[in-house]
């Protein structure tokens, strides 16, 4: 067997790594079969995106982080993205791979909620997580990097919705990744049984400009009958960090899945978001924003496959592009056949604002079935002249015209987000980003 | 004599290469309301487009003084914190912009940095100008122009115009597609606006909103000239009448532009 680039993990550690965290049996077979595919399987090949030479392979396995008694023991840039105003009571900060802070509403708790990180679930809810552990969304096969991160998976939550719970406050995930070597390779279960519903914000934050590693995110979101899930991210690691991101939802009947992703990143990523409308009536919204700037490359891929009747997707993927920075936004909506009176729709829309920079936007509509709608809308330019004399007519100057165009270009998932402080701290990163 | 002053000069305008305006000269103190009126394809909205520095619009010839200043040397932000304003007859929309959040920077855009208005000031006074304008107050939040309906692109367009309160306004067919509600609407919030001070340049192709807002002066185009001054009496003329004396008094076969 040739292997292109080895790891540098083996069996042993990654028993010993499962062993050390008391993980059920399952799991460290799960690690241990996704090791050995992993040095078979090849890399994923995102459209027009070579990442062959990319990083996601060396970098420190395993960190913990020193936990916290209280949030005011955090830095202000972690700080920075909780609600001051309205304390948060359900919460999970984790620090490097180990849970800093974790607090669940004990009201939630009383009505069967599971908010935990996924190091605990495994111990505590072993039978459950296996049930939809990279099972009906994301499989440990499908390439090299789903492998990889089935073998090494070290962080990561668990979120768990009995039937009928509605959960009214918004629940936030911090993934802080302090050491500057560390990976995250997070892995984020969702699940909502029928008729329940939650909003969930989580966001990946380092600080590494120089130093190298590699972040493997995969997250399956489980929507059940009639179940809502409204998910929203904010990827924000720093240059030294490669980026594949993986977060894919699995809808059945009546239920609605939105997504609100703001990718951030500085570092070269590969980010699939996909949604398989299973049920009849099933409903997804996935909105992503993304910025590129200096050398940065970006593959980002939405897509919905409509498998239930009447079921309905709309995509949207918004894109700033400066300096030298390039990316690929593909856009897929597909019907499959007996998915009648369904409906595709999508909008890609990448702004140009350096000659040098590179954006693509791809809009694909794969149908196999007559009776449904469809429609996409795609451009790549730059700031509209006209809008910009309209704004500047008002006295606005030309930066200000831009910013505030720019803004408003990215707002459809900035206005998505449902804590405050991770909004604010967007539009923050957004203005560092650009200007 | 109160306000500013707005010179136009043998004012000369292409647009890819064609020309438009070929010499126009006009005065608008402050205090006045003038009246641009003519046929379509004339120049009157290349005239308005022309003093506010739309990027298509070249000036190949004359002079648009403000106060004795070159506005044509400004850049377009510049003139709207000179002074002038301009209603547009096809507003940008914007996505993801409120109306309240542009219209705060745009009145903060003619104040001085450090004296920004108060954002319970400024929401005050944008209700009790929407409530003039018969404006739904969720329009407030609504992103700029971004579906709105002709009738509501002319009132927030009107709302602006109030809130920045310039020296002097052009304003662009602000009356096309507007029904008589909407219209009475609109003639309301501009005449508010009159005082000593306030110069203002409408262009309209009908009558109709000069029924409502008196004009001091009347102006005709055509052939991207003015080509006849008159007082209120000469809209009512032109309603009575249409715009075939006039031609007819000058010579004029074709009144357009490419004649």
């Amino acid at each position: 067997m040739t292997v292109e680039v080895s790891l540098p993990y083996d069996k042993e550690y990654i028993s010993q790594f499962s062993q050390g965290q008391n993980e059920p049996e399952w799991m460290k077979n799960l690690r241990l079969s996704a090791l050995e595919k992993s040095e078979s399987l090849p890399l994923p090949k995102p459209d027009k995106t070579n990442i062959s030479k990319w990083n996601f392979t060396e970098f420190d396995h395993h960190v913990t982080g020193e936990r916290i008694e209280s949030l005011d023991e955090l830095p202000v840039e972690i700080k920075d993205f909780l609600d001051e105003e309205k304390e948060q009571q359900n919460l999970v900060i984790q620090r490097n791979h180990t849970v800093a802070y974790g607090t669940i509403d004990q009201k939630l708790k009383d009505q069967g909620v599971i908010f935990t990180d996924i190091g605990t679930a495994l111990r505590e809810h072993s039978e459950l997580v296996e049930k939809y552990y990279m099972n009906d969304a994301v499989h440990m096969d499908e390439h090299r990097l789903t492998a990889l991160h089935a073998a090494l998976m070290n962080g990561g939550i668990f979120l768990y919705v009995p039937k009928n719970v509605q959960i009214e406050d918004p629940i936030q995930a911090i993934f802080w990744q302090e050491n500057p070597k560390a990976s995250l390779i997070n892995h984020i279960l969702v699940v909502a049984e029928e008729n329940s519903s939650v909003t969930y914000v989580e966001n990946h934050i380092s600080h590494n400009k120089e130093e190298k590693t590699s972040a493997n995110i995969v997250t399956e979101v489980i929507a059940k009958d009639g179940a809502k899930v409204s998910f929203g991210a904010v990827d924000n690691f720093e240059a030294g960090t490669t980026v594949y991101a993986n977060r894919r939802g699995v809808a059945y009947r009546d239920s609605v899945i939105e997504w609100a992703l703001g990718q951030m990143n500085e570092g070269d990523t590969v980010s699939e978001n996909i949604t398989h409308l299973i049920g009849d009536n099933s409903h997804s919204n996935a909105k992503t924003v993304a910025i590129g700037r200096g050398k940065q490359k970006q593959n980002f891929t939405a897509n919905i496959t409509h498998f239930g009747k009447g079921s309905d997707g709309y995509i949207l993927q918004h894109g700033v592009m400066k300096d030298k920075a390039s990316a690929i936004f593909n856009g897929i909506g597909k019907i499959e056949h007996g998915a009648s009176k369904s409906n595709a729709e999508q909008e890609s829309r990448v702004l140009m604002l350096s000659s040098d920079a590179r954006g693509d936007a791809n809009p694909i509509l794969l149908i196999d079935e007559d009776d449904v709608t469809a429609g996409h809308a795609a451009s790549v330019g730059r700031v509209d002249p006209i809008q910009l004399y309209y704004l500047m007519s008002r006295g606005i100057s030309k930066f200000e015209a831009e910013r505030l165009i720019i803004h408003g270009f990215l707002a459809p998932v900035v206005n998505q987000l449902p804590v405050e402080a991770v909004k604010r701290q967007l539009k923050q990163v957004i203005e560092r980003k650009v200007y | 004599m109160a306000g500013s002053t707005l010179e136009i000069k043998d004012l000369h305008v292409e647009i890819e290469g064609q020309e438009i305006l070929k010499g126009v000269n006009l005065t608008i103190n402050g205090g006045e309301f003038h009246a641009v009126m003519g046929p379509n394809g004339t120049g009157k909205s290349t005239l308005a487009s022309a003093i506010m520095g739309h990027p298509k619009y070249e000036v190949t010839k004359g002079e648009v003084l403000l106060d004795g200043e070159n506005v044509l040397e400004m850049e377009v932000d510049e003139r709207a914190q000179a002074g002038l304003f301009l209603a547009m007859q096809y507003p940008s929309e914007i996505s993801g912009v409120t109306n309240s959040d542009f219209l705060r920077s745009s009145v903060n855009a003619h104040r001085e940095e450090g004296d920004e208005i108060s954002l319970m000031k400024f929401i005050k006074e944008m209700d009790a100008k929407m409530d003039t304008l018969d404006m739904d107050k969720n329009m407030a939040q609504r992103y700029l122009n971004e579906g709105f309906s002709g009738g509501e692109k002319k009132r927030n367009e009107i709302l602006q115009l109030m809130m920045i309160q310039p020296a002097i306004a052009i304003l662009d067919e602000i009356d096309s597609g507007l029904d008589i509600d909407a219209l009475k609407v609109v003639a309301k919030g501009i005449n508010e606006m009159r005082n000593d001070a306030f110069g203002c340049l409408i262009i309209t192709h009908y009558q109709r909103l000069l029924n409502y807002i008196t004009p001091d002066k009347v102006h005709v185009m055509m052939q991207g000239r003015v080509v006849k001054s008159g007082g209120p009496e000469l809209s009512q003329r032109l309603e009575a009448e249409g715009y075939d004396w006039i031609k007819q008094e000058l010579g004029i076969e074709d009144e357009t532009v490419n004649a």
